[in-house]
């Protein structure tokens, strides 16, 4: 058993479960905990305006001061980098870049603590973006095509990329949740592939009349997969290929030129094919927004190691040339 | 007639089996009766390879047969193969019908049987009890003739009949085996339970069967499957939806049964009766408990109630003279237990009085650590002698209590709970007494309570936290009763019952109302006061009515509505323990709003006029209520003046608290919350949950329902008196001191507390073995990364040692539930781990305020 526990915690219940008295419906009253902390709250409060914005406070106060310090310290005009200033600016900006980085460590390590991940985000949004006025003050504005440019350039880059996933995170959000909903309620994406499933069994049973053309038709609607697509496809939610599209065109225009008669088997597979049309439509907005959520990240992330990559140049190459 | 059994054995589960194998060991003169051509058709009707736990574990077992944790099967073969070594004479396809006495009737022994009739009228029936030989009528029409009886037919009881014309026709069944073997019929299931849900989709799962099913609902149709199909599953329910759209089955919405015939079947729909054909009817309708059965056969039940069992002497003889009772129908649900009571019961006909039960050493120890050298029958006598509400119980009824319950010595001043530690429990003072600390802040400020007496009942029956601080005012010694042993207590023993309920209204009152007021203040009130149950969404306050009466919400909570330009328009929510109905008190004139219960819940009606004289009496108390009631009107006039400048926003609050409270609000403690304007979909939750708890998630963020934004994931919502805690054989779900609901390790993994919780928050799992860290999968890959990790991962990487025991404890599934991360500082990991903010959990009366309309642009 106790090499399937993990957890000092799960530890303690178990030796509390097995000194249990069993029969008794109660366990022992169980001890007083040491320092169990729990932050209540009542409402929802978003990552921007964490804490009435204390973060965003924080960080202006942070960028009006180091741009007032710029203007007003008297330091020579050449070789800023080489000033008190400028690596009183170098050395903050470089733990900045590190602290930053350091938010994929925080999400993914679910240590004990009464720390908050919305917070974290809150501080790493408004200090990564006063980093434009910390890097570029620390640049003093001298820029050429080395490395020193390119870390700063890299630094810009991230920067702008996640300016770009603060408004995805802000505005995409709604449109996912708005995607989901129809008459009868929200649906979930598994509920869009289940009743794409559903569907296409229905469309299945109904085509067992069709003659070989159509049934071929509508095989292929029925053999796409509803994930299929590249990157493009994905990312704009245009599908130009789509098999139930074609389908569906195609049949309607067969039947144009075939007498009319009622209880056409055809009716029933058109109006099916619609329904399958209009649910991969909101199943393709589904995960058009949900590629843009993590889309952005495939470029913030990566440039990041990049310009950690660059920095430590920088860094080397300046104690180099002294 | 033929010859006479000395012993009779109805049922040939754990205890009747474990009965019989004694009475043939003992050579008795025996017969064991089973309805079904196999033993123990309970454990039978277990899924294939289920592993069968033996708890209580350090309970001794006394049994001719042999019984220890084990797959189903083995227990079973090994249950048989031990019944035809003791030569046990069993009788299978014996139903019995009915149990008579055939000797003289006993003089002054009648039973009385009430039966109540769905109107809420009773009839009352008496019934002449006759001396053994026992005459046992089977279905069959066989007639068996017995000395003495033992009842061991367990609680599953028998399917409920239908009732219409027609009804007892043979195609009307109540099961169905094999649902592909029936073909080409027109086919109607009564009942959208799950086991109709189950038969109808399998009846019209594959067209070739030809089948023409139709499903009678009587609940009219709805969106939401939770209120069209109350009893189901969600899934079964949403499966069945499923079907009716693909065309192969129909769901017939507000229809009932209104003849039966031959080929054809009556309906009745909400537009008018109609004729349909009908080969087959399924009825799935429910089992009633055995309880009619039972009484018929001359034996009492301690009360009215539901829950109650029979009364049973010492030695387990009912009020019928030579009938015995064991096993779960005599309250005692786990398989040693009734393994043991066979062996007891067989031991007691046989004429062995001195044997002490098998659950003596459990006692000796509860009371092992109490001051005083007592043995347990004395220290039995001594509790049920000083403890008011346990005075009238039997010595078997108290052997019972105690292995439920915990009596426990403090010292002078020591605290036995605090204000706020949540507790389902109630205390029974035995020896010495108690105070109860009404002011946090001042200690000298105490009610005392004195030896004899209860506390603590506001836990145990609002479920929620503790309201008071209770310290030993001596040295005292309590019986800490826990909630299962309390309701049985109150449904075995009429006058605990009320004891209790008397009580509770009145500490309730005086606690509501604050200082300065004493018992005797309010007796008057208390007298007047009526329990009174109220059915969710019903109104025990109609906005515009007349009535001055006060009620005080006792189990379960209530929406205050008001009309706003034709609308009901949601003003607040009231948790259990909060009062309503002051202000037409106070002020006189209309009822201004609407209160409905949001869930099941049971209110204190009490008495206006008697209030009122209170009121006039206690100046303090008439500030303290309009002091309450001012807060209430600030309420009503804010939405009121923002109704017409933001109309659509008071709308939207309104219709999203009621879409609240059917998620389940109303009865929840602490539900996780997402504001789907925030979720960016990163499912950091589950994998913070996964990665706190074993490596398995206990929420399901993108499950649930969501309503304006306000997404209610499947995550538990820690409800006030948990559903999932009613059927839980080993007793493994407790309520933890920071309110959460939690299974232990006892666990057996039997499922019922998956199957109880309405809201599909219990996931039965095997737990995956341990990953590697966080850091050797960031920079070296190892593992499968955060979150739980997948199914074939965690079968790879198990490390089975070839033992067969160890192997199979390894895969064993278990209840797995949110324990709203309980021990782990800083609180619950979803909440944590939400980079947006956009997962919180709050309880309902801290979210469901008018301040949210502020939040939501108003």
């Amino acid at each position: 058993m106790a090499s399937i526990a993990h957890g000092p915690d799960q530890g303690d219940q178990e030796t509390a479960a097995t000194t249990e008295n069993s029969t008794t419906t109660r366990s022992p009253k169980p001890p007083r905990r040491g320092k169990v902390r729990r932050d209540r709250v009542s409402t929802h409060e978003g990552f921007l305006t964490h804490k009435n914005g204390r973060w965003m406070k924080i960080s202006a106060l942070l960028a009006a001061g180091l741009i007032a310090l710029y203007i007003f310290v008297p330091l020579p005009g050449q070789h800023f980098g080489s000033s008190w200033l400028g690596y009183t600016l170098g050395t903050v900006g470089a733990l900045l870049i590190l602290w930053l980085t350091m938010l994929g460590m925080r999400k993914r390590a679910i240590t004990p603590g009464r720390w908050s991940l919305k917070a974290w985000t809150s501080a790493h949004v408004y200090l990564g973006l006063t980093l434009i006025v910390v890097g570029t003050l620390h640049s003093g504005f001298n820029f050429a095509w080395n490395v020193h440019t390119l870390a700063w350039a890299l630094m810009m880059v991230v920067i702008i990329s996640g300016i770009f996933g603060i408004w995805v995170y802000a505005t995409l959000p709604q449109a996912l949740s708005a995607n989901r909903y129809d008459e009868d309620g929200a649906i979930t994406e598994k509920q869009m592939i289940e009743s794409l499933r559903s569907l296409d069994r229905q469309i299945h049973d109904a085509a067992q009349p069709l003659d070989p053309q159509s049934a071929a038709l509508v095989e292929q609607s029925l053999d796409e997969d509803p994930f299929a697509g590249n990157f493009i496809n994905r990312i704009t939610g245009r599908y130009p290929r789509c098999a139930t599209r074609h389908a569906a065109g195609e049949l309607r225009k067969a039947r144009a030129y075939r007498p009319r008669v009622a209880d056409d088997p055809v009716d029933k597979i058109d109006a099916l094919l619609t329904r399958k049309e209009a649910m991969l439509g909101r199943m393709r907005r589904h995960l058009k927004l949900k590629s843009w959520l993590q889309a952005w990240l495939y470029v913030h992330v990566p440039v990041t190691f990049a310009l950690i990559a660059a920095l430590s140049a920088h860094i080397v190459s300046v104690f180099f040339y002294w | 007639m033929s010859e006479v059994y000395k012993v009779a054995i109805i049922g040939s589960g754990p205890a009747g089996m474990s009965a019989a194998g004694h009475a043939a060991k003992l050579g008795l003169n025996h017969v064991l009766l089973e309805k079904t051509d196999h033993l123990s058709d309970t454990i039978y009707k277990y899924q294939k390879g289920k592993h069968v736990m033996a708890t209580p574990s350090q309970l001794i077992l006394r049994s001719d047969q042999e019984f220890d944790a084990g797959k189903r099967e083995d227990i079973l073969k090994r249950w048989n193969d031990r019944t035809g070594e003791l030569g046990v004479n069993v009788k299978y396809n014996a139903d019995v019908k009915s149990i008579k006495g055939t000797g003289p009737a006993i003089e002054g022994s009648v039973q009385k049987i009430v039966s109540r009739a769905r109107d809420g009228s009773s009839t009352v029936t008496e019934l002449q009890r006759f001396a053994p030989p026992y005459a046992l009528e089977l279905t069959s029409g066989e007639t068996i003739l017995a000395e003495t009886v033992i009842l061991a037919i367990g609680t599953q009881g028998n399917p409920n009949l239908m009732r219409c014309p027609g009804s007892d026709l043979p195609h009307v069944t109540y099961q169905l085996d094999d649902p592909y073997a029936v073909l080409d019929q027109h086919i109607i299931v009564v009942g959208t339970g799950d086991a109709g849900i189950e038969n109808a989709r399998g009846l019209a799962e594959d067209p070739a069967q030809g089948n023409v099913v139709t499903v009678l609902n009587r609940a009219p149709k709805s969106t939401n499957v939770r209120e069209s199909f109350p009893t189901a599953k969600e899934p079964n329910a949403l499966s069945l939806v499923a079907d009716h759209e693909a065309k192969k089955l129909t769901i017939r919405y507000e229809t009932e049964t209104k003849a039966v015939e031959p080929g054809w079947i009556t309906l009745t729909t909400r537009d008018g009766e109609e004729r349909i054909r009908c080969d087959r009817i399924i009825a799935r309708i429910g089992s009633a408990p055995p309880r009619g059965f039972v009484e018929a056969c001359g034996i009492e039940f301690s009360s009215a109630d539901r829950l109650a069992f029979p009364t049973l002497s010492p030695v387990f003889e009912s009020t019928a003279p030579g009938i015995f009772v064991i096993g779960a129908l005599a309250g005692y649900p786990l398989i040693k237990h009734c393994m043991n009571q066979g062996y007891d019961v067989v031991e007691f006909i046989n004429g062995n009085t001195s044997l002490k039960p098998a659950d003596e050493p459990l006692l000796e120890a509860k009371f092992k650590g109490l001051p005083g050298r007592r043995g347990v029958d004395e220290w039995l006598e001594l509790l049920r002698s000083n403890i008011t509400i346990l005075n009238s119980m039997s010595p078997l009824q108290m052997r019972e209590f105690m292995l439920d319950s915990d009596a426990r010595a403090y010292k002078k001043g020591e605290v036995i709970f605090e204000k706020n530690d949540p507790g389902s429990s109630l205390f029974a003072i035995a020896q010495g007494s108690v105070k109860v600390r009404i002011d946090p802040k001042d200690s000298s400020k105490v009610v005392p309570i004195g030896q004899g007496l209860i506390f603590g009942e506001v836990g145990l029956i609002s479920g929620r936290r503790r309201g008071a601080t209770v310290v030993a005012a001596e040295d005292a010694i309590c019986v800490e009763i826990s909630r299962n042993a309390a309701l049985k207590l109150q449904s075995q023993v009429p006058s605990a019952k009320k004891a209790i309920e008397r009580i509770s209204t009145e500490r309730q009152l005086l606690q509501m109302f604050g200082s300065g007021l004493a018992p005797d203040d309010i007796r008057e009130v208390v007298d007047s006061a009526k329990i009174v149950q109220v059915k969710a969404g019903e109104a025990i306050i109609t906005e515009g009515d007349e009535g001055k009466d006060i009620f005080v919400i006792r189990v379960g909570s209530m929406i205050v509505e008001k009309e706003v330009g034709g609308k009901p328009v949601f003003l607040s929510y009231l948790p259990a323990g909060s009062y309503v109905g002051e202000m037409a008190l106070i002020d006189g004139g209309q009822r201004t709003a609407t209160v409905r219960a949001a869930i099941k819940s049971e209110v204190i009606r009490v008495d206006g006029e008697a209030f009122d004289r209170v009121l006039q009496s206690k100046p303090a108390l008439l500030d303290r209520a309009r002091k309450d009631m001012e807060l209430r009107r600030q309420t009503n006039a804010f939405i009121e003046s923002r109704k017409d400048s933001f109309s659509g926003v008071v709308d939207l609050y309104s219709e999203q608290a009621k879409f609240l409270v059917a998620q389940g609000l109303g009865e929840a403690t602490d539900v996780l919350l997402i504001d789907e304007r925030l979720c960016v979909g990163c499912d950091n939750c589950e994998k913070a949950c996964a990665d706190s708890h074993d490596g398995l998630s206990r929420l399901d963020r993108e499950a649930g329902k969501s309503f304006a934004h306000l997404h209610v994931p499947t995550s538990c919502r820690h409800c006030e008196h948990p559903h999932c805690m009613a059927d839980c054989p080993p007793n493994a779900i407790h309520r933890g001191p920071d309110g959460e609901v939690f299974i232990n390790d006892t666990c057996i993994g039997c499922g019922n507390c998956q199957r109880n919780c309405p809201y599909g928050v219990i996931r039965m799992d095997k737990v995956p073995p341990k990953k590697p860290s966080l850091l050797s999968w960031m920079f070296f890959g190892n593992g499968p990364g955060p979150g739980e990790p997948s199914y074939k991962w965690s079968k790879k990487n198990t490390k089975y040692t070839g033992d067969p025991a160890i192997d199979e404890s390894l895969d064993r599934k278990k209840a797995i539930k949110c324990d709203m991360c309980a021990g782990i500082d800083g609180g619950p990991s979803c909440v944590r781990a939400c980079p947006t903010g956009a997962a919180i959990r709050v309880a309902p009366d801290e979210f469901l305020t008018v301040s949210r309309l502020t939040n939501e642009g108003a």
